[in-house]
């Protein structure tokens, strides 16, 4: 059952993620209109309880929807065995937590 | 007389290609030229076939690079240069020269559960099953496989992870998750949402593209998706 599972958290997270990525491309082009200074960016996220939440649900989205791609691309292409296969995922999504979590507290953080 | 420059497979998965030259006939079959070199230049070349009509579903090999049904598929239409290139199914381990060994790709039939349990007793009266129901619709248009293996020899899926059910075993399936007379359909469902069940597929269509009957097997697999998904969100599946 863990196949329909992982299955269905993969769709539901990128169904929720769709939204953020257009929000965050939106905002990439709009936030370089006035020239690239990390000043004016740390001046729109530092202190913005908005920005916190918006960026900290989009680092956990894409760290849980990309190890399943990831587990997945490493069952098909390489002849590791499952249990290595999932220990790597799983290490790869505390590391993506992580350094993502990690960021968005860097940037937001006053 | 124009001939045909022939390479078959012989031996087993260690095995090479061996050279033929066979007449070519104004209308000829790839079978027929298998057998024309069995009967004429190598009485010991093993391939298998039965009805030669499009019917049982034997005589699968790949030719010229792709899976096909060589009872009809006519060698004008895949060898214009006057070369074949001829080998057993992909993806199953080989028994000798053009024989592939099938019984991974049944297993994986009975492992799928498409099985059919009756919900009511002998004795019961019948239950009436309308054509239109979209259920039954569904499991028409599933149903006519005829167990050739093409579609899982063409399957990219099954080649990079051997215990995938692969396409022809979840299109069976979906046949029988939309058989309303099945008692055992939630056990379908269970049985396809396994570690090798139908979410390993990435929907590439080769099943459909070379099924000799017209199948759509990643039609089937995308709606077993759907209604394993619907279920675990309802609780039906743990």
């Amino acid at each position: 059952m863990i196949a329909a599972k992982l299955y269905l958290i993969q769709r539901i997270s990128a169904l929720l993620m769709a939204p953020l990525v257009i929000a965050h491309l939106v905002g990439i082009i709009m936030a370089v209109q006035g020239g690239l200074t990390a000043e004016e960016i740390l001046g729109r996220t530092q202190g913005s309880l908005g920005w916190l939440c918006f960026y900290s649900a989009f680092v956990i989205l894409v760290a849980v929807h990309g190890t399943i791609g990831l587990r997945s691309i490493l069952i098909e292409w390489t002849p590791l065995a499952n249990r290595i296969v999932d220990a790597l995922a799983a290490g790869w999504l505390i590391s993506a937590l992580i350094l993502g979590l990690r960021a968005v507290v860097a940037v937001t953080w006053s | 007389m124009k001939t045909l420059d022939v390479q078959v497979w012989r031996g087993d998965e260690t095995g090479g290609f061996e050279k033929f030259e066979a007449p070519a006939q104004e209308n000829q079959t790839v079978l027929d030229v298998v057998t024309w070199i069995q009967r004429n230049a190598d009485p010991s070349l093993s391939y298998r076939f039965a009805c030669r009509v499009g019917m049982c579903g034997s005589c699968a090999m790949t030719v010229n690079g792709r899976p096909r049904w060589t009872c009809r598929t006519h060698v004008s239409r895949v060898a214009k240069d006057g070369r074949l290139k001829i080998e057993p199914l992909l993806n199953l381990p080989v028994i000798k020269d053009l024989a592939s060994d099938l019984k991974p790709f049944f297993d994986k039939w009975n492992a799928a559960r498409g099985t059919f349990e009756a919900a009511i007793k002998r004795e019961d009266p019948l239950v009436p099953i309308s054509p239109d129901q979209p259920e039954r619709a569904a499991a028409n248009a599933a149903i006519e496989c005829i167990n050739c293996a093409v579609c899982y020899s063409a399957c990219d899926m099954v080649g990079w992870k051997p215990s995938y059910l692969g396409p022809a075993a979840l299109n069976r399936a979906w046949a029988a998750w939309n058989d309303v007379r099945n008692d055992n359909r939630l056990d379908v469902l269970k049985a396809v949402s396994d570690d090798a069940g139908c979410h390993n597929c990435h929907s590439h269509q080769s099943c459909s593209e070379h099924c000799p009957v017209g199948l759509n097997p990643t039609l089937s697999i995308a709606g077993l998706k759907r209604a394993t998904s619907k279920a675990l969100l309802k609780g039906n599946l743990k």
